[in-house]
């Protein structure tokens, strides 16, 4: 790869010891890729729950947070995807004792570099949006595909430690979604029915996820009628993410290089395949426990937004769920302020849910949490979560909202 | 005879040092988050094509990454305790499997001349050599 005079001084060790592990690890990432050189980043977005770091990253944090000043510090706005801990939820949650110990270590280093802990999966909606042509660090593939595909910026997966990387040398290599020739479309989508509710546009990204190949299959999606809003989009980059590996996407007529199939593939046109309601159906029975009894009831992966907030409160006004049901909600730090404020969270509250602050259900010892808590069958609107959380010993049912709300009042689906 | 090159595959240059060991084989996909139990070192995930199989040493030879930006952690934490894959070989990697391999150390190759998860039977010895993009079958 070419190196600027900085970057050589960098990898040199002359700028300190963080940095130059930090451009060593993304030159090894470079020259995988084959990229020509390193693009500079405005931002970047560090996944790093306690679960996924474990004690040994957690002592890499440590030891970059040790170093002088100057040379810890991360050099462009850095800040933090979900948390593995609520301190207000983690007993009752039964997470492991280490847990909080972990927790605090990690946010004690971060902050010693200077990196901003906004413990959000939904930067793109919460704190800065990004904007068309912006070249990012996004670390989690919900934000990825969300700023790549509905807003026209440009990132990679930076994996958890990556997106860190990111921070300290503010480049990434120069490969994959930053280059605009693997943006363009190259898998084609027809879509002839309506998803209507969140968990049918999450089931839609699962449905054209799984037929992706490789991280450079990039859909374009048509016969969108109405454009669905920006949760809507989220549920369905995040599905198309997790069930593929995919960081790009275009919806003709709604995102910004799709404003027709031309402008999309770069040019010609592709064979499309149909998807109509017979597959959305099978999608979900694919997950399908009709009567049976749930035990947790999750509105997490992606977190919510303010909107989602409002939706759940309005479902559960004046109801009570099951009390051997649990209902959890994950939201931002800034999201759960706004419900206090607005009355949201004594409506939610009130009916027996609960909600989780700056943490998603799968990033905070979900097996283990599972297990003490005697969670196993779980329901859920997020099509991500249903894909994702089978991996941690539970048995998801995919419902859309509204009747997730109804199994936690019945507590049976 | 352990050591004998039956045949060669021809990848692309990967991340890390030369390693022998067996392989566990599957045309399915691979994502350290979902698919494993990090603690008891098997595939967790009960739609996996390897649900139930120990993973650990093991050179792991499927399609395609999935999700799951946590892999780069999760791979340098799973071999601070010695609970690693020697090695992934896949069809196609993705960001965080190249990122995990050079934070972790464990060996990546992808970009094969042809599908990795037919050309490789399950259990075969291998000898990997990543910088050269080589894969040597040696007994299978």
């Amino acid at each position: 790869m070419r190196l600027s005079d900085e970057e050589k001084r960098m990898a040199d060790g002359g700028m300190g010891e963080p940095r130059r592990l930090a451009i060593g690890q993304q030159l090894a990432v470079g020259r995988f890729f084959d990229a020509e050189d390193f693009v500079p980043v405005t931002q970047a977005h560090v996944m790093a729950d306690g679960e996924a770091v474990g004690e040994a990253g957690t002592a890499m944090l440590e030891r970059c947070a040790a170093a002088p000043r100057d040379e810890r510090r991360v050099v462009i706005p850095t800040i933090t995807d979900p948390r593995g801990v609520d301190p207000a939820a983690c007993s009752w949650l039964d997470q492991p004792e280490h847990a909080p110990e972990r927790e605090g270590r990690i946010v004690k280093a971060f902050e010693a570099m200077g990196v901003l802990l906004t413990n959000t999966c939904i930067n793109y909606q919460v704190v800065v949006p990004p904007t068309r042509g912006e070249h990012l660090a996004m670390g989690d593939t919900g934000s990825t595909i969300y700023c790549n595909g509905v807003l026209g910026a440009r990132s990679n997966f930076e994996g958890g430690v990556a997106a860190f990387w990111a921070g300290l040398t503010g480049r990434v290599p120069r490969y994959g979604m930053h280059r605009p020739e693997e943006r363009r479309a190259n898998r084609h989508y027809v879509i002839d029915f309506e998803p209507a509710d969140l968990a049918d546009w999450g089931a839609l990204g699962g449905l054209i996820g799984r037929r992706m190949t490789s991280y450079f299959d990039v859909p374009l999606v048509s016969g969108v009628k109405v454009s669905p809003g920006s949760d809507a989009m989220k549920h369905f980059g995040a599905a198309l993410a997790s069930y593929g590996s995919t960081p790009m996407f275009h919806m003709q007529g709604v995102t910004p290089d799709a404003a027709s199939i031309e402008q999309a593939t770069g040019g010609g046109a592709l064979d499309a395949e149909r998807l109509g309601r017979g597959d959305l159906d099978a999608f979900y029975d694919g997950f399908a426990r009709e009567g049976e009894p749930v035990d947790v009831v999750v509105f997490a992966a992606p977190q919510l937004s303010l909107y989602e907030m409002r939706l759940i409160a309005g479902l559960l006004d004046g109801r009570r769920v099951k009390p051997e049901v649990a209902v959890l909600l994950t939201a931002p730090p800034e999201v759960v302020r706004a419900c206090e404020r607005m009355g949201l969270r004594a409506t939610i509250e009130a009916s027996g849910a609960r909600i989780l602050e700056g943490v998603c259900f799968y990033q905070m010892y979900a097996r283990e949490m599972g297990e003490r808590m005697g969670w196993k069958r779980l329901a859920t609107n997020s099509a991500k979560l249903a894909n994702i959380i089978q991996g941690y010993g539970y048995e998801p049912v995919l419902l859309p909202t509204a009747r997730c709300i109804e199994a936690a009042i019945r507590g049976h689906v | 005879m352990p050591g004998a090159r039956i045949r060669t595959i021809r990848g692309h240059a990967g991340i890390g040092a030369p390693v022998r060991a067996q392989a566990l084989v599957a045309a399915d996909g691979f994502s350290a988050r979902y698919d494993l139990d990090r603690v008891k070192g098997v595939f967790a995930r009960p739609a996996h094509k390897l649900y139930g199989r120990a993973y650990v040493g093991r050179i792991l030879v499927l399609d395609q990454a999935k999700g799951g930006v946590a892999t780069a952690w999760m791979f340098h934490e799973m071999q601070a305790r010695g609970m690693a894959p020697a090695a992934l070989l896949l069809n196609h990697a993705n960001p965080v499997m190249a990122q995990g391999a050079a934070f972790g150390g464990v060996v990546l190759m992808d970009r094969f001349e042809g599908d990795v998860t037919a050309l490789i039977p399950d259990d075969a010895l291998l000898e990997l050599e990543p910088e050269k993009g080589l894969v040597h079958v040696l007994e299978e």
